[in-house]
């Protein structure tokens, strides 16, 4: 049995015996049979009669959080309230689908729920509080490591598996000791279990050395050993629980690898071999004391994607790497409510029953004194009687959002300097749009490729984070970095924004699609590029930077229907202005458009 | 729901928990602002506060909580009863009230009553979170997410401390004078400037780094969890000595001096850091006033203005794209130049 596997299955185990006490469990899996069946064994370790409730992944505020049930509350002539499924969750388990495109707010609301073990309904004119001790399970299908779920989430989640390497066969093998029985005793021992000092000591500092900054991290680490302990049957925590939690907790954390003592370079080809991943637990207890076991037996579960990774950065990885669905809000889609007004309802308006029942009750004893003339006292009802006049329409704001993407050329020796106007330029920019809520992002290509900087973002402190190193010299790959911008643009035009896309380039390409040098291929395979950028139709500019105008720059422009403006000495404050009057043309054409 | 994690309890974070304790000696701030990294007590901290303010005295049977002493404060209602004689009154604790993200405009201002409206047709106001949290405070989570309209709606309340509803034919208005605390992550998107510039004080939170303070913390928190009971008495008295360290610096706050001297320094300070319109300056000399006042002094000193600098100032600062380091530093600089090292 693979040791994703098995540390799957002791995660399901410690998740069943206190499901709001961890948090839950980010499982990165792809839909298929093998998360299908780790649901099922968690599903069968929990107590019985424990809720499992699903959430899709648009949910509504109102069926998450609860609300007004309108039925009961047209039929009885008071407000209703209706459970959410927070609330319908209380003491069991809730699962978040596709929890790596789930809107911040909704994750806002689960996170709140799993700080407090309630939820605090305030809204459709309903005050309520509801107990919600509920425990997460986030299915994360995203792909790579800039998809997945919000960080807030996954913060206060124990356990963050991934089993996308695991095969189905592997799922067959179930190890003894985790039958519900069991968890059933183990959950009642769990409060009476005692865990020496020196437990939380060694799980703070296997955190610290890992580079796990949140303190919860630890928390629920210690938390973990507790169980673990519980589960075997001790009444205290033994090195092999502190061991055990280090590797289901503080493992899959990890940003940087722990230092040696001797403060010794680090050498992976040697440490590599000797603590392959597949290493079982048992075995994988080093001798030696106790924070050295604890932090080693963490080191032994680092996911061998996540060492080569930390290897490749030296050690350490930036500590920006956010989800992608914290950055992403796509609340404001169809534009916010801003209000209600008096409406019919046709194409599609959406009813707001509060405000409509609001209109209507002013009304209410006339109207039924009205309907209720000639009429027997027996056949008189509570109903409210709401007419069409009542009928209040919500009404939306929509809101064109800018996204300027920026595409640098950081090829060759002027990049550094066009690189750091270009940072400059985003930076101005952010500061600019907080009114508007503008996003911007950055591209820079250079070598055999183009590189994303900068996803689409509003927050400076990310901004800074994802420019702080930028790469330069080499091969101009301008038609690479024209179809990254492209993917870019389209994403954003989905999400109901309007695309800017401005190049900084001098135009002279000599890296071609392939990641192949020479001009000639390069400059076809550039223009090509260029040509599909303008039949997607995307409002560009291009700022032709040489320090002499050639025709390079403009052909390019021509190519891609762009706005040539030539500035050889770029500086921050023009770039940031010209990008602005682009972006205001294009909003507006945006606008007329929608 | 168990006894909240004692204040005192809190390891370090010093600087927000003074800025809270100055907030709590002068409500008249204009509000906290938390912003930092994940998982450093931001919530605890804030609810931790909550049980450690003095109870205060409000109009028995008023919706709003009046305090029966401010008798130019008081909601309507309390107007109308003052006028039949003496006002009851009994204590209640101070209101801290969550803001939950989902919250609509309706339930936060107050709106008509539904109920009675519809069941008997009766024109009632239903009075919203703005007047629960009247004399206490107001914490929103993650208010950088937070609709742009509701902050500004939240911001405008606290600036006046007065709540005027105008919806469905009800014309209401009351008094609602409340600290508003917002807490976030700056990785999640920041505030817009002209709403981060109205808050009074902001502090910046990080993860602690040093291998003590970080199993303190798991310590403390882990002995609250397996037992708050015990935990909680176990820090009462603790607790309890900040409660009358703030009771006094509340009645002492009128008598502390601030010299034209003072004046003149914080002035200076401002114009150094280049922050616009006067709220710098005017919260700077607030909350040297309340720091001083919770340190049982006279006067203002250099000393407190140089505490309070970072909070009361480091949101004003336009941003300069070239200069890279954080506001932090630059108010430091600051008071280097001005007040010398």
């Amino acid at each position: 049995m693979s040791a994703a596997w098995s540390d799957a299955l002791r995660a399901a185990c410690l998740f069943a015996m206190d499901p709001a006490g961890f948090g839950g469990v980010n499982l990165r899996a792809h839909a298929g049979p093998v998360r299908d069946e780790w649901l099922r064994v968690l599903r069968g370790l929990l107590a019985e009669g424990r809720p499992f409730r699903r959430v899709p992944v648009h949910v509504t505020e109102a069926r998450l959080l609860g609300g007004l049930d309108l039925a009961a509350t047209l039929g009885q002539g008071r407000p209703v309230a209706e459970m959410g499924l927070l609330a319908e969750a209380d003491g069991g388990v809730l699962l978040l689908t596709s929890a790596e495109r789930t809107e911040r707010a909704t994750i806002a609301h689960v996170t709140a729920a799993l700080d407090t073990g309630r939820v605090v309904l305030e809204r459709d004119g309903i005050a309520a509080r509801q107990a919600a001790r509920v425990g997460i399970v986030a299915l994360d299908e995203g792909l790579d490591a800039d998809e997945q779920p919000a960080a807030a989430l996954r913060d206060r989640l124990a356990f963050h598996l991934d089993l996308t390497a695991v095969g189905y066969r592997e799922t067959r093998e179930v190890p003894a000791g985790c039958t519900p029985g069991r968890i059933d005793a183990a959950r009642r021992a769990l409060p009476g279990i005692t865990a020496a000092e020196r437990y939380a000591e060694a799980l703070c500092g296997a955190a610290l050395a890992l580079g796990v900054d949140s303190l919860r991290a630890s928390l629920l680490a210690l938390r973990a050993a507790r169980a673990l302990a519980a589960l075997a049957g001790r009444e205290a925590v033994t090195d092999e629980d502190a061991a055990g939690a280090a590797r289901l907790v503080l493992a899959p954390r990890a940003t940087r690898l722990p230092q040696t003592e001797t403060g010794e370079e680090e050498q992976p080809e040697e440490r590599e071999p000797d603590t392959p991943p597949e290493e079982g637990r048992e075995e994988g207890i080093p001798d030696g004391p106790l924070p050295d076991q604890v932090l080693e037996a963490a080191r032994a579960a680092l996911p061998a994607a996540l060492l080569d990774a930390l290897l490749a950065a030296g050690g350490a990885l930036r500590s920006g790497t956010v989800g992608k669905a914290g950055a992403v809000q796509t609340s404001r889609l169809r534009g916010r409510p801003t209000g209600a007004r008096p409406g019919e309802l046709r194409d599609g308006a959406r009813l707001n029953v509060i405000e409509t029942l609001r209109a209507a009750a002013p009304w209410q004893p006339l109207r039924r004194e009205q309907a209720e003339r000639g009429r027997a006292a027996a056949h008189r009802s509570a109903r409210v009687e709401v007419r069409k006049a009542d009928f209040r329409i919500t009404r939306f704001r929509q809101r064109t959002e800018t996204t300027s993407i920026f595409v640098v050329d950081a090829s060759g020796s002027a990049a550094m300097h066009r690189l750091a106007e270009a940072k400059g330029a985003v930076e101005l920019l952010l500061a600019d749009c907080y009114v508007r809520r503008d996003r911007v992002a950055l591209i820079a290509f250079r070598g055999p490729g183009a590189e994303l900087l900068l996803p689409p973002t509003r927050s400076l402190v990310r901004a800074k984070r994802g420019l702080a190193q930028l790469p330069g010299g080499g091969g101009t790959p301008l038609a690479a970095a024209i179809d990254s911008s492209l993917t870019i643009a389209e994403a954003a035009r989905r999400r109901g924004e309007t695309p800017l896309v401005v190049f900084l380039t001098d135009g002279r390409a000599n890296v071609g699609r392939d990641g192949v040098g020479g001009r000639t291929r390069a400059r076809e395979d550039a223009l090509q590029a260029a040509r599909s950028l303008r039949v997607a139709g995307f409002s560009t500019l291009v700022i032709d930077t040489s320090p002499r105008a050639r025709p390079d720059a403009r052909e390019l422009a021509e190519a891609m229907a762009a706005r040539y403006l030539p500035l050889p000495q770029a500086d921050a404050e023009t770039l940031s202005r010209a990008v602005r009057q682009e972006g205001e043309l294009a909003a507006g054409a945006g606008h007329a458009a929608a | 729901m168990a006894a909240p994690f004692p204040f005192s309890a809190i390891v370090g974070q010093d600087e927000m928990k003074l800025a809270l304790m100055i907030a709590a000696v002068d409500p008249g701030i204009g509000g906290v602002l938390v912003f930092g990294d994940r998982g450093t007590g931001k919530s605890t901290t804030v609810r931790a506060l909550a049980a450690l303010l003095p109870k205060m005295r409000a109009v028995t049977g008023c919706r709003y909580g009046c305090d029966p002493d401010a008798t130019d404060d008081l909601c309507d209602e309390c107007r109308e009863r003052s006028r039949h004689g003496e006002l009851k009154s009994r204590t209640l604790p101070v209101p801290v009230v969550d803001l939950p993200l989902g919250a609509t405009e309706d339930r936060v201002v107050g709106a008509l009553d539904l109920e009675l409206a519809l069941t008997q047709g009766e024109k009632a106001f239903e009075p919203g979170l703005l007047a629960r949290a009247h004399r206490g405070f107001l914490y929103i989570d993650e208010v950088n997410l937070l609709e742009d309209h509701l902050v500004d709606l939240l911001l405008d309340v606290a600036a006046s401390g007065e709540n005027v509803v105008e919806r469905e034919g009800l014309s209401v208005r009351h008094p609602a004078r409340f600290v508003l605390i917002g807490s976030g992550n700056p990785e999640e998107g920041e505030l817009r400037p002209q709403l981060l510039d109205r808050f009074g004080l902001s502090v910046e939170v990080r993860t602690p780094e040093e291998l003590a303070t970080r199993i303190e913390v798991i310590r403390r928190r882990d002995e609250y969890e397996r037992g708050p009971a015990a935990f909680v008495a176990k820090w009462k008295r603790r607790d309890g000595r900040l409660r009358t360290k703030i009771r006094k610096a509340r009645e002492h706050i009128d008598d502390v001096v601030v010299s034209d001297a003072m004046l003149e320094q914080a002035a200076r300070l401002c114009i150094a850091l280049g922050t616009d319109g006067l709220r710098g300056e005017l919260t700077l000399v607030r909350a040297a006033r309340a720091l001083a006042a919770l340190e049982g002094g006279d006067e203002v000193t250099e000393k407190q203005l140089r505490e309070v600098a970072g909070p009361a100032l480091r949101h004003r600062l336009r941003r300069n794209p070239l200069d890279d380091s954080g506001s932090g530093v630059r108010v430091e600089r600051a008071l280097e130049e001005v007040l010398g090292t």
